[in-house]
């Protein structure tokens, strides 16, 4: 019988920041891993875990980039832990827990906080159905319905530099939401939307440096989205003040 | 490894505020153009700022009469000042032309292509900036 193929393995040194509710600072711990070339940094996290510190917290659910838990910052960048692969990596991991989100526990976030402002614009869920062309649906299927693109990883509002200094901006993935909202409203309040992010902490606050549409592992492109709500918000003041055309509903 | 369970650890207070500050947004990881252009527009902000002051100052010395203006303009032609004035030049085009940028993108346009309207202008101020080296060195 032939013997099982194994995957050569190399040791990844991991730094990972650690604190715990109560105390006064955060620390690295290093910890060595063994691990294929196709694993992630997510896989490193779980086998330190299980074999070395089961005292570690990390959110993770999927997998496979759908559910949007395992946001952290990885050697600086802001990325989902669970399709990022040691393998493009240096000799060292270091992992950080999302920034500008308060911290509950090592490199758990608070999306408490995260998701405040988030709800606020409206948090559209549903998207109107975009088939693909030639897509099959299944049998007695005759409508399609599409989640968001934007998976509320939380990645935009760690990577902002705006958000990182002004607590009260209300940061990227909330007025992306907004931005849905006014797109396609479905049911929703666009005009509530509109002045939820048409103000000096929303979208005016932004200084278009784009690393919110760079870091977004989903595609959801929130600078774009704000830049559009910027344009939506000028035409609905400009009624406002002019009795131009009607504001927005 | 023991294998046993360390005791969870005691809640004794909630999620600490964990900003990266202003500081941040110098911070080199995981930088991307748009976030390079951010910074540098704040960096050259400031510096021209700086300049505006430094130039007020240099036209106080008009007040001196010609003695003292005659021993600006010869350290004004000096090279290390000479380099200045293109350090001066480069931050200038930097800002405005970022500038631009900004304000077609901040007004929904071209939103979905700044990264290319930030390359396309910086071949622009880089084509500039060397035909004014150039001019200032000839
Ligand atoms: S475009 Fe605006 S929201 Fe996005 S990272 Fe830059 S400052 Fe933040
Ligand atoms: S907009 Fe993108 S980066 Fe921001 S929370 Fe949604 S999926 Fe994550
Ligand atoms: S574990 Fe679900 S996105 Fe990474």
């Amino acid at each position: 019988m032939a013997e099982p193929q194994t995957t050569p393995t190399r040791p990844v040194r991991f730094r990972v920041h650690r604190r715990k509710a109560g105390d006064s600072g955060g620390r690295y711990d290093s910890f060595e891993v063994q691990l294929d070339e196709q694993r992630t940094v997510l896989d490193g996290l779980v086998a330190i875990r299980k074999e070395q510190d089961p005292s570690l917290t990390f959110r993770h659910s999927c997998f496979h980039a759908s559910c949007g838990t395992c946001g952290m910052r990885v050697n600086g960048a802001d990325v989902l832990a669970c399709v990022t692969k040691v393998a493009d990596l240096g000799p060292t991991v270091t992992v950080e827990p999302l920034a500008n989100i308060p911290l509950v526990s090592d490199l758990v976030v608070d999306m408490g906080a995260f998701y405040g402002p988030f709800s606020r614009a409206g948090r559209p869920l549903l998207r109107e159905s975009e088939l693909v062309p030639g897509s099959q649906r299944a049998e007695g299927i005759d409508v399609l319905t599409r989640y968001e693109d934007c998976i509320e990883c939380g990645i935009c509002v760690s990577a902002c530099p705006l958000t990182g200094s002004d607590p009260r901006y209300a940061g990227p993935a909330a007025l992306c939401a907004a931005g849905r909202v006014i797109e396609e409203p479905r049911d929703a309040d666009r005009l509530a939307a509109l002045r939820f992010a048409d103000g000096s902490h929303g979208v005016w606050r932004c200084h278009v440096a784009y690393e919110c549409t760079g870091a977004c592992p989903s595609n959801a492109d929130p600078g774009a989205h704000i830049m559009r709500l910027r344009r939506a918000a000028t035409a609905d003041r400009f009624r406002r003040w002019f009795g131009v055309g009607r504001a927005a509903r | 490894m023991s294998g046993q369970r360390p005791a969870a650890p005691v809640a004794t207070a909630g999620p600490v505020e964990r900003r990266r500050g202003w500081t941040g947004w110098f911070d080199p990881r995981g930088r991307r153009l748009g976030g390079w252009a951010f910074a540098l527009n704040r960096l050259t902000g400031l510096g021209l700022v700086a300049y505006l002051y430094l130039h007020l100052g240099v036209l106080f010395l008009l007040s001196q009469g010609p003695d003292g203006w005659d021993a600006f303009v010869d350290v004004a032609l000096s090279p290390p000042i000479l380099v200045m004035d293109v350090v001066l030049i480069f931050g200038m085009l930097l800002h405005g032309l970022n500038g631009i940028r900004v304000g077609l993108v901040g007004y929904g346009m071209v939103a979905t292509r700044q990264g290319a309207l930030f390359v396309g202008l910086m071949i622009i101020g880089a084509i500039v900036l060397l035909a004014a080296t150039l001019r200032v060195f000839a």
